[in-house]
């Protein structure tokens, strides 16, 4: 009889890669519905076609480089849905396609694929597309206009805020139903498969706490300073990418710390750059480049939050 | 209730044997001794091919202190003397006996280990420590690093506790768990021989709270006969409970300090069958040539708990518990978290062989090989807080001294990593890997 060599453990957890990919793209599926029902058919077409540009360069990477074909893993997808999430309903949909091939091509193949890249692809992509498409990019509409008439253009709550000092009913914000990206105009809808995300162990929770937390708390304190002009807590929370990016985005596993301090550095840090972004910046929202800029820290907040070794000196 | 920080709860899966007694094995016509069955140095041969022996004989020693000399568990002749494979996956010189099927009076070298018979414990710390090394005694619960030299502690280390591991943490193992029940007043008499080698004056049993009828039966134990320095701390059932520097810091908050031994925070720590043995030996004058084996998995047709004599063949122990059925697919001697896999079933019961366990293959299919994505689920479940998945990428491109900076040599090879990762990378096999060739460059 021929037995199994293979060293230990002999047993292991039922838990893989790909679950990992299909878990928060299945979380993201309340926002993303959302994101359709609040801005049509054009919406949903956006979506398709990120997810397939991305799904499908990654496709020709591994073709090109003559690796195994990764398709399947649910990486690219995810990918693609994260970037078709954090874009106006009106992007042209070439646009978008080179958002998404950027994304996947440059943002993750170009360092080895999954596991080897910095920068959180879907970023990676949309930080592109601000460049590329600065207009497009931020020709903002109003939800439920979609119905046989002209897309309105509306500007987002945090251009209102930032530029005509004018606030946005937080119930709306939270509920949905303002103008913004597809994914992020209902904080609920964000907050609850997070949370759940956070609670399963999926994600860590540090990352999105402490992010929030920042965000809340140095944001509170010039709101306390200055309340006609900054925003308070509550707005920072619920308006713009915020929560999709502290539960979607900053706690993306290969561009975030590996360690709980790490986390909790990549957090604050994240969180710092929103507020000033936000508040003093040319720019109303800050999420994208937060996280950016905390990417590249990664490698180093790593080296400085090694856990200490059971035993070692305190 | 008291744990150590991090690691896994895997399915425990000790029903199938847990409340089976333990069995005497049948007494085996051939054994085969290795003369390496421990940490530390191998043996020579005392015996020569041709030689009759008798059961519980010194046939293999060595002049080196970390070492244990091993014994013939059955009367018959000595057939052949050369390097046979070895449940640890090499081949190691041992010693093959053909006895005749018949059981004899146990005899040994040193006066004290003789004929059997139950003599008075009252003996000195020198001589418990004389006793227990010449009777062979190793730890039981897997890493058989010699008894003896655990009870010699150096004389600028004061040992003030002794730690009865009887956490039994790999699951499918209930080898420990009968011995509590079954042997807890020569589990006692032991822990009291242990504290008086090492001049201890404390005594903690610590037990995993999926045991509570063992608790519970050495309660009972202690109350019948009251020992005042011994005391029970049932502790959360979680893997790696019974490695030793997690059950020290569990019960005494104490923590080991790096690439240390218990003694250097005054603590030996013994498994609970390595206490019976030592009573047996000290009270019985037997030697260790008998140990309890858990033969379980879902690839045995009768898992039961054994009483097995070293040396007889997993053939034949297997043969005993009714043998393997369809699904049977990997052997492993040891639990799934820990033990090494085997190719063959001619290979010999050692003392470290705490149960031999057979998984179908739907048990041990291996997920798909994916590159690290960074979840971190190994670093948040590592009970030595170290970095496996950097640790692992060290090793796997060469890294040595980058390894050994990121504290490689610290790992306890536990496993939980590996268990963790959803890309099932064999991240504690890279590090054992770096850890070798740092052992042979060195």
């Amino acid at each position: 009889m021929n037995f199994i060599i293979s060293p230990a453990p002999h047993i292991k957890e039922k838990y893989t890669v790909p679950m990992v990919m299909y878990i928060v793209i299945a979380a993201l599926l309340p926002a993303t519905i959302a994101g359709i029902v609040f801005f049509g058919l054009q919406a949903l077409a956006l979506i398709i076609l990120c997810v397939a540009a991305a799904v499908g360069t990654e496709f020709v990477c591994n073709k090109i480089m003559k690796k195994e074909q990764t398709i399947t893993d649910g990486s690219a997808a995810l990918t693609g849905l994260l970037l078709a999430l954090c874009l106006t309903p009106s992007m042209p949909p070439f646009a978008a396609f080179f958002g998404a091939v950027f994304a996947v091509a440059i943002g993750k193949q170009i360092f080895g694929g999954l596991g080897f890249n910095i920068f959180n692809p879907a970023l990676i992509g949309r930080a592109f597309l601000a460049a590329t498409f600065p207009v497009q990019m931020t020709n903002w509409v109003a939800p439920f206009v979609y119905r046989g008439v002209e897309a309105v253009s509306s500007a987002t709550p945090l251009a209102l805020m930032k530029f005509q000092h004018q606030s946005t009913p937080y119930s709306k914000l939270f509920f949905g139903g303002v103008s913004g990206s597809i994914g992020e105009t209902s904080a609920l809808l964000l907050l609850i498969p997070g949370i759940l995300l956070a609670l399963r162990g999926v994600i860590n929770w540090r990352i999105p706490a402490s992010y929030l937390g920042t965000t809340a708390i140095l944001g509170g304190l010039f709101w306390v300073i200055k309340p006609a002009i900054y925003p308070d807590p509550v707005f920072h929370l619920l308006a713009g990418g915020l929560m999709l990016g502290a539960f979607f985005m900053a706690t993306d596993l290969v561009t975030s710390p590996l360690t709980n301090k790490g986390m909790l550095i990549f957090g604050v840090g994240a969180g710092i750059l929103v507020v000033i972004i936000r508040l003093f910046s040319g720019l109303p929202g800050g999420v994208m480049y937060s996280i950016l800029f905390m990417n590249a820290f990664v490698p180093l907040i790593n080296k400085y939050t090694r856990p200490r070794i059971l035993g070692a000196k305190k | 209730m008291k744990t150590f920080k991090q690691g896994i709860h895997p399915k425990y899966n000790k029903s199938r044997t847990e409340d089976r007694n333990i069995v005497e094995a049948v007494l085996p016509k051939k054994v085969i001794i290795p003369l390496h069955q421990h940490t530390g140095a191998t043996c020579e041969p005392l015996v020569k091919v041709g030689d009759e022996v008798v059961e519980g004989q010194k046939i293999g020693d060595t002049s080196k202190f970390i070492s244990a000399p091993v014994h013939t568990p059955i009367s018959g002749k000595v057939t052949k003397i050369e390097k046979l494979p070895h449940p640890c996956g090499v081949n190691i010189l041992s010693v093959v006996i053909e006895g005749d099927g018949e059981k004899r009076d146990v005899i040994s070298d040193t006066p004290r280990l003789r004929s059997g018979q139950a003599r008075d414990v009252d003996v000195s710390p020198e001589e418990i420590r004389k006793i227990v090394r010449e009777a062979g005694i190793v730890g039981l619960g897997g890493a058989a690093f010699p008894t003896h030299v655990k009870l010699t502690p150096p004389k600028d280390k004061e040992i003030d506790t002794i730690l009865i591991n009887g956490c039994e943490c790999e699951p499918f193992i209930t080898a420990d768990h009968r011995i509590m029940l079954e042997r807890a007043e020569d589990l006692i008499q032991g822990a009291k021989l242990i504290a008086k080698a090492t001049g201890a004056k404390n005594i903690v049993i610590g037990i995993e709270n999926n045991k509570l009828n063992a608790i519970e039966r050495l309660k009972t134990e202690l109350r019948n006969k009251p020992v005042g320095n011994i005391t029970i701390t049932v502790l959360e059932t979680k893997y790696p409970q019974g490695g030793e520097k997690m059950m020290i810091k569990a019960v005494l908050g104490r923590e080991v300090p790096t690439r240390g031994l218990p003694l250097d925070v005054g603590v030996v720590v013994c498994n609970v069958g390595t206490a019976v043995a030592v009573t047996e030996a000290v009270r019985n004058s037997i030697p260790l040539i008998k140990r309890v084996v858990t033969v379980t998995g879902s690839g045995i047709k009768e898992p039961q708990n054994l009483m097995v004599r070293i040396g007889t063949t997993f053939q034949e122990i297997i043969d005993q518990c009714g043998g393997l059925n369809e699904v049977a697919a990997k052997v492993i001697m040891g639990g799934p978290m820990m033990g090494v896999s085997q190719h063959t079933l001619d290979i010999p019961i050692v003392k470290a062989t705490s149960c031999i366990l057979v998984l179908s293959r739907h048990e041990v299919a291996d997920k798909k090989l994916y590159p690290c994505i960074k979840c971190s689920k190994c670093v948040d479940h590592c009970p030595m807080f170290l970095v496996p998945t950097r640790l692992a990428a060290y090793a796997e491109n060469g890294k040595y001294s980058e390894f050994e900076e990121w504290g490689g040599l610290d790992c306890i090879e536990c496993g939980c990593c590996t268990f963790v990762c959803p890309a099932a990378i064999p991240l504690v096999h890279w590090i054992k890997l770096a850890k070798l060739k740092l052992r042979q460059m060195k």
